[in-house]
């Protein structure tokens, strides 16, 4: 049956969403042009009554899409394609923005609740930001609407409440129209990580965020009230730059623990569309925090406030309207609203450059010089460098677009972006984070102190010294020869050491503004920290037996891949490695077990053999049935340092999803200076491998023969009444016999069934994985006192390892969260400030 | 002349630098053909070449080969102008691969094989299915 209720109520709700948001808009509209006092207080109230409207609707939409998730409705689309019935709760959430659709939605969820927040902190400036704030949640709404417009032919957004056999043109839907599959196909394996449960929020948060500055600053110009605006975004655009940063580094922490890349940041297109609006962002904050102090740099503040935002409505087209199309490995597909949103692209930028353009010669400027000794003077200066540095990183992501261009005209363009992204982009990137780290330390000197030549030579020469002296010591220590990597040393440094001085001078006197200083350490942190983990990351799983692992493979294979087969030790990089075989990973339970552990009842449900214990704690008691992940095998290394004897465990991962093919996920070994980055590049594959003839052994109980040269013997047999997936009649027969084999590491215990059924004889051997046997129990002589066993053998378990060291990449994250805190501070005081200011009155 | 001059001459003569060099590092998407010309000229930079699959009737994909040990492979392609070529990858086949329906490969020629260092897939709806049986 189709549950066709909830798919109706969700579209109700999107299209009273947008209708809220369209009648909030034209409401605010009219509130903010009106000149009566009286009626635009009524229309005031009509937008806000249109805006709850509005979020009632988007809620709906939320719930509904939710109930169909959670609830496995798998005859709607959405649920069959981004959702399973073995997915646990805290992934459904994530499938809910895996779409297209759903992120979507999740932006407009953030919008709501900011609108509310917008709402209620906000006096003079409620009616016209939330035009601007509406009309955006307006165009945003219509994404997910689904209307077809009759006549026209035309189709508005794409719904998240299509029903299965909507979209998909299967023979199964002609027999039976009501059919409704099983299970879903699933969440993509990569994508069942922590990082993207709160990573997908927190950047869309950040994408949420950047409108409201925007918003501010459009309505400013309306209204022609050019110096007010800044007072109110600035706190609002410190908060999207931090949040939009921290989405940004979530997403390359779950690059870093998941893909095999080996790194946290590709330079994929996906990652630069949102990389150059933060950049730009940033800017604007430096900007804007010169106009708030000198009454300069008004107009730079409002051309990049305006472009923030017009890049993220960029980005949101590059990477959802399929431009990209070869030349990313991860965008999303294209859903037919190319056009949709290229005209919001169009929209806003149209309207704020046709607005910015009236008002243009209305803003108040400085007709004075700006001396080269003065803050205003550095902090342009800067933010022109990260607009530069933005600017570098748009104009090859942008190449698709300028193919599409040219072709839309007729021509031929076949320009593809650089062919090795990461090496093209460093290059440029390097040079434009030293001049950042540079003017990051200088500029704070100005900002706080009036300078001339002689007060700055005394101001820096402390630092300089300072910074020189801990460069060489970091130089000596990690060996850094690359001359561009030294003047990036120095000028991280140097940012971190400036800053320190002017955070300790600034603690002293008013710990409330040291949000700056605190921000740049950070900025400075984490350009040593990239310096390293990146420029210094080294591959230490060399091969260095003298053996090639295969000679079809090129000659940097074979000497930076180690072949480890179980249970034999290698070496690497001052570590004793070895492969301990292959683990499965419990359901819900923090642990691993070993496949001869276990005996598998179907693909998802597993019986203990025996007690089984992981690092020494006990997971489960013999006979417990448990469920099991049926995609994921993880890896046991075990290293053994050289030096302490310490042993570790290091469990990479491969996830084979029957639709998705196999993903491989490093291990990463964590300590303070540096991160051990381990990957399994390939395995034999159980399906393929071939089994050699059995090789029959006639013996009598406790006599020992040789199988693969390791000991083993007959410890006896035994009757058995049960057998798994055989049904057994009272006259048939079945016997279990127990084979002890000794191994390398430990004891083996295999049990070959022999049966009789229905007079016919059936042989069910055991597997020991680790050794690579198959034991069979032939025949049973009861009058000799003997039996056969039979033994085929196969190619011992092994795996392809590939490991890399990533020095310091500790100072990155902890850079990272000083950025975090820093930007923290800024806000809470520039908020502070606004709030302050609307106090008395003078919003 | 003004400061602001000098910073805006600066701003420019930068931004110009970008755009060229990135022409000049730019690759091209370029058919079979060009890139053998290419590589006869004893031009080794890397192109990308745009393409399909060789599928057989049932739309199963034909011409992969594997090496014995599954660590590198080859598979057939044809370009947009229906040239037919063999590729070879030194690494294992990526997830997904088969499934794609276009496919883009980052490399050049050496003698008369495609080498490919980087292989881009393009799946018909990344990570939907494209049909649903009763099984399922």
């Amino acid at each position: 049956m189709i549950r066709s209720f909830i798919g109706d109520l969700g579209h109700f709700f999107t299209i009273l969403a947008f209708i809220g948001a369209f009648f909030s808009f034209f409401s605010y509209f009219k509130a903010t042009v009106a000149n009566d006092l009286g009626l635009k207080k009524d229309w005031r109230l009509n937008g806000r009554g249109f805006f709850f409207i509005h979020v009632v609707g988007v809620m709906g939409v939320v719930i509904s899409l939710f109930t169909i998730i959670y609830n496995h409705y798998f005859e709607y689309h959405y649920a069959w394609s981004h959702s399973s019935t073995r997915l646990p709760t805290h992934y459904m959430i994530s499938s809910f923005w895996e779409g297209q659709e759903g992120s979507f939605l999740l932006w407009m969820f953030w919008h709501s609740i900011l609108g509310m927040v917008l709402i209620f902190t906000n006096k003079f400036w409620e009616s016209s930001i939330m035009t601007i704030f509406t009309l955006v949640q307006a165009f945003l709404a219509s994404m997910i609407l689904g209307v077809i417009i009759p006549g026209l032919e035309l189709k508005i957004g794409s719904s998240p409440f299509i029903l299965l056999r909507e979209v998909i043109d299967a023979p199964i839907f002609k027999q039976d129209p009501d059919f409704v599959p099983q299970d879903g196909t699933g969440l993509n394996p990569l994508l069942q990580n922590y990082w993207m449960v709160i990573h997908p929020p927190t950047l869309f948060l950040g994408f949420a965020t950047t409108v409201i500055p925007f918003a501010y600053c459009i309505a400013g110009l309306w209204l022609k009230k050019y110096r007010d605006w800044v007072r109110p975004a600035l706190p609002w655009a410190l908060f999207s730059g931090a949040v939009l940063g921290l989405g940004i580094l979530m997403g390359g922490y779950w690059a870093y623990e998941t893909l095999n890349f080996g790194g946290y940041w590709n330079w994929d297109p996906v990652e630069n569309a949102v990389y150059v609006p933060w950049l730009i962002l940033i800017a604007s904050i430096h900007t804007m925090i010169t106009f708030k102090k000198s009454s300069t740099a008004l107009k730079i503040s409002v051309i990049l406030v305006i472009a923030t935002f017009i890049l993220i409505l960029y980005s949101t087209f590059l990477v959802r309207s399929g431009v990209l199309g070869n030349s990313s490995v991860h965008s999303f597909t294209d859903l037919g609203l190319s056009g949709q949103l290229l005209l919001y692209l169009l929209a806003f930028l149209v309207l704020s450059i046709i607005l910015a353009a009236i008002r243009w010669k209305e803003l108040p400027t400085t007709e004075k010089e700006v001396s080269t000794y003065s803050r205003e003077f550095w902090i342009l200066i800067g933010a022109i460098t990260l607009c530069l540095m933005g600017f570098q990183v748009l104009v090859p992501t942008s190449i698709p677009v300028y193919n599409s261009i040219v072709e839309s005209f007729g021509g031929i363009s076949n320009v593809a972006p650089p062919v090795d992204q990461v090496e093209y982009y460093s290059k440029f990137q390097l040079w434009f984070a030293v001049a950042v780290a540079l003017l990051s330390g200088t500029g704070q000197f100005f900002w706080w102190k009036k300078m001339d030549k002689k007060q700055l030579l005394s101001d820096l020469t402390g630092p300089v010294i300072l910074t020189l002296i801990l460069s060489a010591i970091i130089i000596l220590i990690y060996d850094v020869g690359d001359p561009a990597l030294i003047v990036l040393l120095l000028a991280g440094t140097y940012t971190v050491v400036a800053n320190a001085k002017i955070l300790i001078n600034v603690l002293k006197t008013s710990p409330k503004l040291s949000g700056g200083a605190i921000t740049h350490i950070g900025v400075g942190l984490m350009l040593i920290g990239v310096l390293f983990s990146s420029g210094y990351s080294k591959v230490v799983s060399l091969n260095n037996t003298g053996m090639l692992i295969s000679r079809e493979l090129d000659e940097e294979f074979n000497r930076e891949n180690l072949l480890l087969f179980i249970n034999e030790p290698k070496t690497m990089n001052n570590y004793d490695l070895k492969y301990k075989g292959e683990r499965l990973e419990p359901t819900g339970r923090s642990g691993l077990v070993k496949k001869d552990e276990i005996t598998r009842i179907d693909e998802f449900t597993a019986v203990a053999d025996n007690d089984i214990f992981f690092e020494g704690k006990k997971l489960f008691q013999a006979q417990d049935t448990f469920p099991i992940h049926a995609e994921n095998v993880y890896y046991e290394i075990e290293l053994t340092s050289q030096s302490s004897g310490k042993k570790y465990n290091l469990y990479p991962r491969i996830q084979d999803n029957p639709t998705m093919g196999s993903a491989a996920s490093p291990a990463i070994k964590r300590d303070l200076s540096r991160d051990l980055y381990a990957h399994v590049v390939s395995r034999l594959s159980h399906e393929e491998v071939e089994w050699s003839e059995p090789r029959e052994f006639k013996i009598s109980p406790k006599e020992n023969f040789f199988v693969n040269d390791y000991v083993a013997q007959v410890e006896g047999l035994e009757r058995i009444s049960k057998v798994q997936g055989v049904d057994l009649a009272q006259e048939d027969v079945a016997i279990r016999g127990f084979v002890k084999i000794l191994g390398e590491e430990k004891e083996y215990e295999a049990q070959p069934i022999f049966l009789i059924k229905n007079g016919l004889v059936g042989r069910i051997p055991d597997e020991v994985n680790d050794l690579g046997l198959s034991v069979s129990l032939m025949n049973i002589y009861p009058e000799e006192n003997k039996f056969t066993v039979g033994v085929s053998t196969r190619q011992k378990d092994w795996i392809i390892l590939k490991a890399i060291e990533k020095p310091l990449i500790n100072i990155l994250w902890l850079g990272t969260l000083v950025l975090m805190f820093g930007f923290g501070v800024a806000v809470v005081r520039r908020y502070q400030e606004f709030k302050k200011m609307r106090e008395k009155g003078a919003e | 002349m003004k400061k602001t001059h000098i910073i805006g001459i600066g701003i420019i003569a930068i931004a110009i630098f970008v755009i060229i060099s990135t022409a000049g590092d730019a690759s091209s998407y370029v058919t079979f053909e060009k890139a053998y010309e290419m590589a006869q000229k004893g031009k080794d930079k890397s192109i990308h070449v745009v393409g399909e699959l060789t599928k057989d009737t049932q739309g199963e994909v034909t011409g992969i080969k594997h090496s014995s040990d599954k660590l590198s492979f080859s598979f057939v392609m044809v370009d947009e102008n229906d040239r037919k070529q063999e590729v070879i990858y030194h690494e294992p086949m990526p997830a997904d691969f088969t499934k794609s329906e276009k496919v883009v490969v980052i490399g050049s020629y050496h003698n008369d094989m495609f080498v490919a260092d980087k292989i881009l897939m393009k799946c018909p709806s990344k990570y939907q299915e494209t049909t649903v049986s009763a099984g399922v």
